[in-house]
């Protein structure tokens, strides 16, 4: 089977944000892979161990993405893909992005795509379903357990807490979404067999497209910080006099009794 | 200049979802005087629910009913809406940022090779057109963002965008669209509702939610009766779901529900980022957690350190009596 993963590289969002000259610090800010996309990494592993193929994990970005691809391969995927923007393409968006990728993938006959649910920096969660769209395969969303039989598969989603089960077919594109799987942690022989596995540059030129066909369609015109919240007020006392203050405080306070 | 505004409705258990409505209300500001106009799919009549979104701010509505359309899928429902879009060529489409609207919007988009800017809560208007605000980074930061060509395509988080109030008296012109679904390649099998009945969290104005410290199905109980009293829902963080106190389908956050109430106490829980990010918004948040240096204080508005076993019943009680007093 060709197994592929969409794999983003993201901000830890789990860290301290800063904002300077209208762009998100990224000195000393850590990356890591989108968490999501960890899951679908994890289950590209294990759709192979059943059903044999290869996984290839594919990221549009720059130089900076081959950590975390390094680490997808030391997880236990074959090869990976950077698709890299950076000397070709100054602004995009998700339309640019999904541009990318479908030129990528015209070119490869992938039977399976994994992406992550959500990526925890922008977003959008757009990415997997205009793809989906674009390449004129069915795709299925925040998936939390998936069984391939033959060509049929058969999928539990997660919709907003219910679980729906689906049967579709291949080839197909699923999101992942948190409770697929457990994601393993590289292992050190893994990390070490990484380093050997092939790591695949290539550039906007490679591929069969125009700069005006994956012109942003959408623009950041600012990012900003949410306004500095005041400290919070601490109620202090025996729970009597703090739930008092407290009930007080929200009626006449901030209004919502 | 005036504009034409095409809303795609959604309804739950055969309710519209008030989403829905602050749709239309968003529809109306990008229209500029145009025309507002909604649609909603599904199956049977759907004419009541088109009146509703009449009373509700459009101008008009446009129904497509097909037994296909019973239930969500991507592609009945596609191509459902691109039946409308290609009847309506709107300037601009708007839809709740729900389950099926993240869904189904990045693949209409893509098929109508437009932008899309999901997850708006504010909108406001700038030199060259609207901007939109949505929070980006787990809700740490926001971005404000442009279209730049092509139709304005948005999705708005529900409880950001005031609806319209509802006036029965307004009418506008009902229409039926008929639409041959076809090759829906996902099937659905079997849905397992956990969802509990009552108020939908998306929509609560006040959330009363629980973390791992309820340490059990039973420590929801006072929080519910909090909730009760408060007339909002429960909520809960994962660790509470992932232990088996309550249903995934209280869970807030990144990957749970995304809600914005008037009010939100966080009964026991610890405040992680993934939580956050489904709750930061809040209006007003209260936090009561028996360590004080626990994160979930660095967000709130009011902060009790103490055991929620104690503090949650004296609060309804509290409470109680200051409605019996007023
Ligand atoms: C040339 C170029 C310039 C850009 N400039 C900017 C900029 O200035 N500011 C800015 O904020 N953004 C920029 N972007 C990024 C773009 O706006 C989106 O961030 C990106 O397309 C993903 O959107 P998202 O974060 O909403 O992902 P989502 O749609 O939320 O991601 C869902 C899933 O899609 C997959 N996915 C997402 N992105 C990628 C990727 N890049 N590679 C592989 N798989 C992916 C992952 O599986 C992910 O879990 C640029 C993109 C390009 C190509
Ligand atoms: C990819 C990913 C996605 C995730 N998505 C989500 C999500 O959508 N939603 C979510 O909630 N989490 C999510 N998580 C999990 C998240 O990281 C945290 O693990 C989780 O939110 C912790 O839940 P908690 O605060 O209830 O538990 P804990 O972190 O264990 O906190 C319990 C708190 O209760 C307090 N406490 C204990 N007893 C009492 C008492 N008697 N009275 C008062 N206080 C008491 C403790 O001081 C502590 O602060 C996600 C994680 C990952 C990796």
């Amino acid at each position: 089977m060709n197994i592929y993963v969409l794999l983003k590289r993201t901000f830890d969002t789990e860290e301290k944000i800063s904002i300077s000259n209208g762009k998100i610090e990224d000195e000393g800010a850590e990356y890591i892979i989108n968490p999501y996309d960890e899951y679908a990494v994890e289950e590209a592993i294990n759709l192979k161990d059943a059903h044999g193929g290869e996984v290839t994990v594919v990221t549009v970005g720059d130089e900076e993405a081959e950590k975390q691809l390094r680490t997808a391969l030391a997880m236990g995927a074959d090869k990976s893909v950077l698709i890299n923007t950076e000397d070709d393409l100054e602004e995009g968006d998700q339309y640019t992005t999904v541009r990318i990728l479908e030129a990528y993938f015209k070119e490869n006959e992938p039977d399976i795509i994994l992406a992550g649910n959500v990526a925890i920096d922008e977003a959008s969660g757009q990415v997997g379903p205009r793809l989906a769209e674009r390449l004129d395969i069915p795709f299925v969303t925040t998936i939390t357990d998936i069984s391939i039989d033959g060509e049929t598969v058969n999928i539990e989603r997660d919709v907003e807490g219910d679980v729906e089960k689906v049967e579709t077919t291949l080839p197909l594109l699923v999101t992942c979404q948190q409770g697929l799987n457990e994601p393993r942690y590289p292992s050190l022989p893994g990390i070490m067999k990484a380093k050997k596995k092939p790591l695949e540059e290539i550039e906007i030129d490679d591929l069969d497209l125009e700069e005006d066909d994956v012109e942003a369609k959408t623009k950041t015109l600012e990012i900003f910080l949410p306004p500095e919240k005041q400290a919070g007020k601490i109620i202090e006392g025996e729970p009597d006099e703090q739930v008092k203050e407290l009930v007080s405080l929200l009626k006449n306070e901030s209004k919502v009794l | 200049m005036s504009k034409n505004i095409l809303v795609i409705a959604e309804a739950k258990e055969g309710e519209l979802r008030n989403v829905s409505f602050e749709a239309i209300a968003l529809g109306k500001t990008l229209s500029e005087g145009g025309e507002v106009v909604a649609t909603i799919c599904g199956e049977g009549d759907l004419n009541s629910m088109a009146e509703e979104l009449i009373n509700y701010g459009a101008d008009r509505a446009v129904t497509v009913a097909n037994a296909e359309l019973k239930t969500y899928t991507p592609e009945g429902f596609t191509q459902a809406y691109k039946a409308v879009i290609d009847q309506e060529s709107p300037d601009g489409i708007v839809m709740g940022h729900t389950s099926i609207g993240k869904d189904v919007t990045p693949k209409l988009a893509s098929q109508l090779e437009t932008g899309l800017i999901s997850d708006v809560t504010e909108v406001e208007e700038g030199d060259d057109g609207f901007v939109f605000t949505r929070p980006i980074y787990s809700g740490k930061a926001f971005e404000k963002k442009v279209v730049t060509e092509g139709v304005t395509f948005v999705t708005i988080r529900p409880n950001n965008i005031a609806a319209l109030e509802k006036d029965d008296s307004r009418s506008g012109d009902v229409s039926s669209l008929d639409v041959d679904v076809q090759n829906i390649r996902t099937i659905i099998k079997e849905v397992i509702r956990k969802t509990s009945e009552g108020v939908d969290l998306s929509e609560a104005k006040v959330i009363v939610a629980g973390g791992r410290a309820v340490k059990g199905p039973e420590g929801f109980e006072p929080l519910q009766e909090l909730a009760d009293e408060l007339g909002g829902a429960v909520g809960a963080s994962r660790a509470a779901c992932d232990a088996g106190y309550c249903d995934y389908s209280l869970q807030i956050g990144q990957t749970g529900k995304v809600v914005t109430p008037d009010l939100y106490i966080a009964c026991g829980i610890s405040g992680a980022i993934q939580h956050l990010a489904g709750m930061s918004n809040s209006k007003v948040i209260v936090a009561i957690n028996k360590d004080p240096e626990s994160n979930i204080f660095s967000i709130a508005d009011y902060g009790l350190v103490g055991d929620i076993f104690e503090i949650v019943p004296k609060l309804t009680e509290e409470i109680r009596n200051m409605k019996v007093n007023a």
